[in-house]
């Protein structure tokens, strides 16, 4: 086997970038000397910007029962490390078929096509009723539903909650968050973690629209209460975060990404947000397209990058927002699953990728929030800055030539202190959406044996048919890089001191350093 | 901010010495309601740009606005423009709270609306003080006049029933779209705009002066005439 599993060791030595001095004393504790959290490069000045506490294992904790606790988390066999490796084979992992992702509903719930789907969602009530299904009407597949519901009422009824079965190539992942179930059925290599983490972003994704109150409320007074009437409208959402979950690099790190801007810019973009401030405000959020612009916060509240990945696929769904002025409750659960905030929601300009977000707590302060975007506006047109914004907006990526790595193709680097990732767009070999989705399934592997729940890696290197990956977590970083086939291991290794460098270098470009509050 | 002079067939006058004489304007708030997917989005969209274009479901609710000129006075429709689906029906009230127009609008290729329609009628009649609130019965998308569930003689009679008004329009052909307005223009400054009080006037710079709530929130209604 080509996988080769490597903990960290004296190669990884001289990547330290940070000033020596500041850092003397946690390079105990630091796995890779040089780099404790919050000095990697990406790292937020002042504080960070997002619950950073609640990192990838806490949300999938929640999914998760006490005995995982039990397991021994810390990998320090290597022994262990190679048999996790080894069990893995390249092929067999990714004989993606390409289906399409749009919404096909009326598809016959027994044809092949329909099997065939590389993975299925279903939510339903814990009395058993069809809530959502990914691909066909839920009428259709309410048998199918009804076998889940008896499969999750018999294990549970034994005090043994069920949380997959794996059989014929196929995967099962029960995720019980009461009142709901959620099931997710898979043909990918996806461990059940990350099958879980995914269901638990479909069940925020519904807790947004009408907050966990309001759902235990309803199914304490009926028990039979069909969901579907309430959530009518907006499965769209759920079957594009579903997609997206696939796809955004963000949801697969638990970080979000930003438009490149010169931090000279950024800052007047976010005093003026700062500036624009109002006693309901919580929130003010800049969006271009699936970008964050800037993100200013009333101080001591933090929003957590799974409310803004809810946030982004609200806005990135709904053309509805272009037409006026948008002003909705929304729920943020990671945030509050109790109650809802009232977001105002609007482009800067009729035709622009630019969209202002404005949380408050009052639902009555809809004119004060049109207030402070136009503030907002007037302040920053008057400002060189919103041309440099325009600017930017040309060229909201970068390509991986620009680092100058030879054989590197693509890569993700997360901050983990501020919750920003940084990556370059697709090359040339990745341009198909199949392509595309190909490598961010490769990431996800390599991400499930980062944070594999038992025997976590610290670094991963594997070779393959189409290109070679290195993934690299410490306590400040996760760093995935593709390279060319023509790589070596070598090269690799050499090429991540290069890259941290590069990012340090830009870091003021391509992160947001220095996050403001009202 | 997108504010154009309507295209008027006919009744007013446009205005284009705007500047040069000094013509009060009002601000009239208005309501859209009805079930999801009736078209209210679509005819807000007239309203305001007079085009078509298919767009998403409304979220929450969405606000714009839209000055329509008369020939003594020019009004500034401040437009609510309410999302159907269920799950925000807890919320509408804010939004026709108050209105000086409300616009009931069903598909009239689905029978279903025109009782939904109904439903708000009685919802809106439970606030209604005589005299306060026009509201309007619109059957929108009579372009699919082959797939039509609902006649005119039913949406006319129901309107006559109630004491209503009532317009058939097509936002996808623009059929009609901006004679209601313009209709429910005059309807309102002659019903409301003459009382006492009825609409308040708008200013510029009302915007700059938004943190005295209390002499600018839509939500409070600002026309407390009542019988
Ligand atoms: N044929 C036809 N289609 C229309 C007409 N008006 C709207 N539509 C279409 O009907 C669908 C729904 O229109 P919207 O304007 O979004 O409906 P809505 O009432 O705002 O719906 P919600 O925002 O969910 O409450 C869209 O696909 C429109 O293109 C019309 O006059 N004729
Ligand atoms: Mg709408």
């Amino acid at each position: 086997m080509d996988g080769e599993a490597q903990r960290s060791t004296a190669s990884w030595e001289n990547a330290t970038l940070a000033p020596v001095d500041s850092l003397r004393s946690e390079r105990a504790e630091s796995p890779m000397p040089g780099l404790v959290e919050g000095t990697e490069p990406g790292a937020g000045q002042k504080s960070a910007m997002f619950v950073h506490a609640q990192s990838f294992e806490d949300l999938t904790a929640e999914g998760e029962d006490e005995r995982e606790a039990e397991l021994d988390k810390s990998g320090e066999c290597a022994d262990e490390l190679k048999v996790l490796v080894g069990e893995k084979s390249v092929e067999e992992q990714h004989n993606i078929d390409v289906t399409s992702e749009t919404r096909t509903k009326e598809e016959d719930v027994c044809s092949e096509a329909w099997r065939s789907h590389r993975k299925h969602v279903f939510v339903l009530s814990e009395a058993g009723k069809p809530i959502y299904s990914r691909y066909g009407t839920e009428e259709a597949l309410s048998s199918t539903m009804g076998v889940m519901m008896a499969l999750v009422s018999v294990v549970e009824a034994d005090k043994n909650v069920i949380r997959s079965i794996h059989a014929d190539g196929c995967k099962v992942v029960f995720l019980t968050k009461s009142p709901l179930v959620l099931v997710g059925v898979s043909r990918t290599s996806q461990t059940d973690k990350e099958l879980l983490r995914e269901l638990l972003y479909i069940y925020y994704q519904i807790v947004s629209l009408l907050t966990l109150t309001q759902l235990n409320h309803i199914f304490q007074h009926k028990q039979n209460f069909d969901l579907r009437r309430l959530l009518a409208g907006s499965e769209y959402l759920t079957d594009n975060l579903l997609h997206r979950l696939d796809r955004d690099p963000g949801l697969l790190l638990s970080a979000v990404t930003c438009l490149p801007l010169a931090s000279s810019a950024r800052d007047v973009v976010s005093s003026g947000l700062q500036a624009a401030k109002s006693e309901s405000l919580v929130f003010s959020i800049l969006l271009a397209g699936d970008r964050l612009v800037t993100l200013v916060r009333k101080k001591d509240q933090f929003l957590h990058h799974i409310d803004l990945h809810l946030v982004f696929n609200l806005v990135g769904s709904s053309s509805s927002f272009r037409e006026g002025e948008g002003w909705t409750p929304i729920c943020l659960p990671k945030f509050n699953t109790a109650g809802f905030f009232h977001a105002h929601i609007s482009y800067l300009e009729p035709a622009s990728q630019l969209c202002l977000i404005l949380v408050s707590t009052d639902r009555e302060d809809f004119f004060n929030m049109s207030d402070c975007k136009q503030r907002f506006l007037e302040r920053l047109s008057k400002r060189s800055a919103y041309q440099a914004l325009k600017e930017a907006l040309k060229c909201p990526s970068y390509s991986v030539e620009q680092v100058a790595i030879p054989e590197l193709r693509h890569f993700l680097y997360k901050s983990k202190s501020s919750g920003l990732y940084t990556s370059p767009e697709f090359p040339e070999v990745y341009q198909s959406d199949a392509e595309q989705e190909r490598l961010m399934g490769l990431y996800q592997d390599l991400h499930s044996s980062l944070h594999h729940p038992s025997r976590p890696l610290r670094s991963f290197y594997r070779c393959g048919e189409s290109e070679n990956l290195l993934a690299w977590v410490t306590s400040g970083f996760e760093l995935y890089l593709c390279f060319s086939p023509l790589g070596t291991k070598a090269l690799a290794l050499s090429a991540v001191n290069k890259l941290l460098k590069w990012i340090r270098k830009e870091e003021d470009r391509l992160f947001i350093l220095s996050p403001l509050t009202y | 901010m997108g504010e154009k002079l309507p295209r008027v067939p006919g009744g007013a006058r446009l205005h284009s010495d705007g500047l040069s004489r000094p013509v009060q304007t009002l601000r009239v708030k208005m309501v859209l309601l009805g079930s999801s997917g009736v078209g209210k989005s679509s005819l807000a969209l007239r309203f305001d740009k007079d085009e078509f274009r298919s767009t998403t479901p409304t979220v929450g609710c969405a606000y714009l606005t839209r000055v329509v000129h008369l020939s003594d006075v020019t009004l500034r429709f401040e437009i609510w423009d309410t999302a159907g689906q269920e799950k925000y029906h807890s919320i509408t009230p804010l939004y026709y709270r108050g209105a000086h127009a409300a616009l009931v609008v069903y598909d009239v290729s689905q029978r279903e609306t025109f009782v939904r329609a109904q439903v708000w009628l009685k919802e809106l009649e439970k606030q209604y003080i005589p005299g306060s609130t026009v509201i309007w019965l619109v059957g929108n998308k009579v372009d699919r006049a082959q797939d039509r569930q609902v006649s005119v003689q039913e949406g006319q009679s129901l309107a006559n029933d109630r004491g209503l008004l009532f317009t058939e329009t097509s936002a996808l052909l623009g059929d009609q779209v901006c004679e209601l307005l313009l209709a429910v223009a005059h309807r309102v400054h002659e019903c409301i705009g003459a009382q006492q009080g009825g609409l308040s006037e708008w200013q510029e710079t009302a915007h700059v002066d938004l943190h005295r709530r209390d002499t600018f929130n839509p939500f409070v209604s600002c026309c407390k005439v009542g019988p």
